[in-house]
């Protein structure tokens, strides 16, 4: 088996870009990260791409050139993204191919998500009576972990506090100034007990990554950081998600939990070794419930990590180091691409004003969505 | 209008007991004894259970922008309403809507009933949904 390595990446900027689809975004991303390589089109063998509303991504080759690659289209909602780093990988590890693209993208109208029940194997009474909004469900299993474990709205708020300041430093997020700590808690609530600056939003934006297998990587000069896991698990019994009727009365793990634990095990690797994360903060709470379920620190340690600052770009454990989905936007089939592409970033030393100092080795991502999906990447400099 | 007469939004999600007070239906799956919400209409693999009546509050919160529509079928002309998970005795953990409670009275561990509540939908239909109400209140 290969070892896996990302030797280029590229972004197309997050936010909103009205004079581009979503595809030409990930078109831009593909030639961005070819163009660092010094890579053509036509040395790409395979590619997995997907969006959730932009797009078939396969199409892009109408505009990238038509080679006759392997172009496999990926749907996964929140985890396309990281499903189609794990089919990447999974390509190289197994020697297949060796060199070949992941590539999401996405654009999405303003507002909230507008999911159709039926989609989701649900009857119309739930979305027709106002319970199937993705809002809420973060709103509740937050104020539930907050009774639990003793975390409190100032560390909600300094969760948001923290992103935008990186997103300041993120030439690639979406939202560029800081706000301060009153005025995120002081903030019109959308969902209790989160208010409009804890949230982030349906965005716009494409990530693309270059993966080659080390043999190759090394005949290109090109070093890059190595990957060593890439886990995508759904939900186990008695776990909390997105769009449930129903939970079961016997409490179980989420599906983040054995993502997590798949990919340490598979990198050899604990979570004291991590340098540097990115967690999947669809809104503060999920940021702080994710560093538990991913192994970072006991349940209600959050309260004292964020007063310390440990997860600020200068603390202990840098946490969402580009802003997150917070600072950057959640284009569901780019963001999962988008905190690889920031690891890559920052252990490649590339990170400007948010690099993380000490020479980050070891980078973690995840990634969670609806369902019940995570994805878990560790990437190694 | 009598609320009775309403019909409830959808199949196989309540019934009425002798009293005419509302029950919830779930299924419990022939297999592994698991509890769904709502009861599946697959009656071979699920046997029809009526749950408990009464439950605590387990988590909330407050819905203060009005949904999309679809899927959401309320009239336009919104008002924040709260919304939770109720833990039903030692059985399931259902999502409901919560009425009859100020929004400041809210908390983890509040008695609550199941009841009726009419929803009105775009086309100024009216259906029963149900609904879960402090224990306390008429």
């Amino acid at each position: 088996m290969s070892d896996v390595r990302i030797i280029a990446a590229g972004v197309h900027p997050f936010g909103r870009t009205p004079g581009l689809t979503g595809l030409q975004q990930g078109v831009f991303a593909v030639r961005q990260a070819l163009a660092v390589a010094g890579l053509d089109w036509s040395d790409v063998q395979f590619a997995y791409g997907g969006s959730d509303s932009a797009g078939n991504a396969d199409t892009m080759v109408s505009e990238l050139g038509l080679t006759g690659l392997q172009f496999i289209n990926v749907a996964n909602g929140c985890a396309t993204g990281g499903s189609a780093m794990f089919g990447a990988y999974s390509t190289i590890k197994a020697g297949e191919f060796d060199l070949g693209i992941a590539v999401g993208f996405d654009k999405h109208p303003r507002g909230a998500f507008d999911p159709k029940p039926a989609d989701w194997g649900l009857p119309e009474w739930y979305g027709e009576t106002g319970l199937m909004l993705t809002t809420q469900f973060f709103a509740m299993k937050t104020q539930r972990y907050m009774a639990e474990h003793g975390i409190s709205i100032e560390t909600l708020g300094r969760v948001a506090e923290k992103a935008f300041a990186n997103g300041v430093l993120a030439p690639h997020a979406w939202r560029r100034e800081a706000v301060d700590l009153e005025t995120i808690l002081t903030a019109p609530l959308v969902s209790d007990p989160f208010t409009k600056f804890m949230f982030c939003s349906p965005g716009e934006g494409a990530v693309a990554l270059v993966f080659a297998s080390a043999a190759r990587a090394r005949r290109l000069g090109l070093d890059g950081v190595r990957l060593r896991a890439a886990a995508v698990r759904s939900r186990p019994p008695g776990s909390f998600e997105v769009f449930s009727p129903a939970l079961d009365f016997v409490r179980g793990p989420s599906p983040t939990t054995l993502a997590s634990r798949a990919a340490f095990e598979m990198a050899g690797v604990a979570p004291g070794d991590i340098d540097i994360a990115q967690l999947q903060d669809t809104e503060t709470g999920a940021e702080i419930m994710h560093m538990a379920e991913n192994g970072f620190c006991a349940d209600g340690d959050q309260e004292a990590w964020i007063a310390e600052g440990k997860t600020r770009i200068d603390g202990a454990l840098p946490i969402n180091t580009d802003g997150g989905c917070l600072a950057c936007g959640e284009p569901i089939g780019a963001s999962g691409l988008r905190q690889v592409y920031e690891n890559f970033i920052q252990l490649t030393g590339q990170a400007g004003a948010r690099q993380v100092s000490g020479d980050p080795r070891l980078g973690y991502s995840h990634v969670y969505g609806a369902p019940g999906v995570s994805a878990v990447a560790i990437v190694e400099r | 209008m009598s609320l009775t007469l309403a019909p409830p939004i959808a199949d196989r999600l309540m019934d009425f007991d002798a009293a005419g007070a509302p029950v919830l239906l779930a299924g419990r799956d022939r297999l592994t004894g698991r509890l769904v919400f709502p009861l599946p209409a697959d009656a071979d693999r699920f046997e029809r259970v009526e749950l408990p009546k009464h439950g605590r509050l387990w988590s909330w919160t407050i819905q203060r922008f009005r949904p999309k529509s679809p899927p959401y079928a309320g009239p336009e002309a919104f008002a924040p309403y709260a919304v939770g998970y109720v833990a039903l005795d030692e059985a399931i953990i259902v999502e409901s809507r919560l009425i009859g409670v100020a929004f400041g009275d809210l908390r983890i561990g509040l008695p609550l009933r199941l009841t009726t509540e009419p929803f009105t939908l775009e086309s100024g239909e009216t259906r029963l949904t149900f609904a879960f109400t402090p224990k306390e209140s008429a």
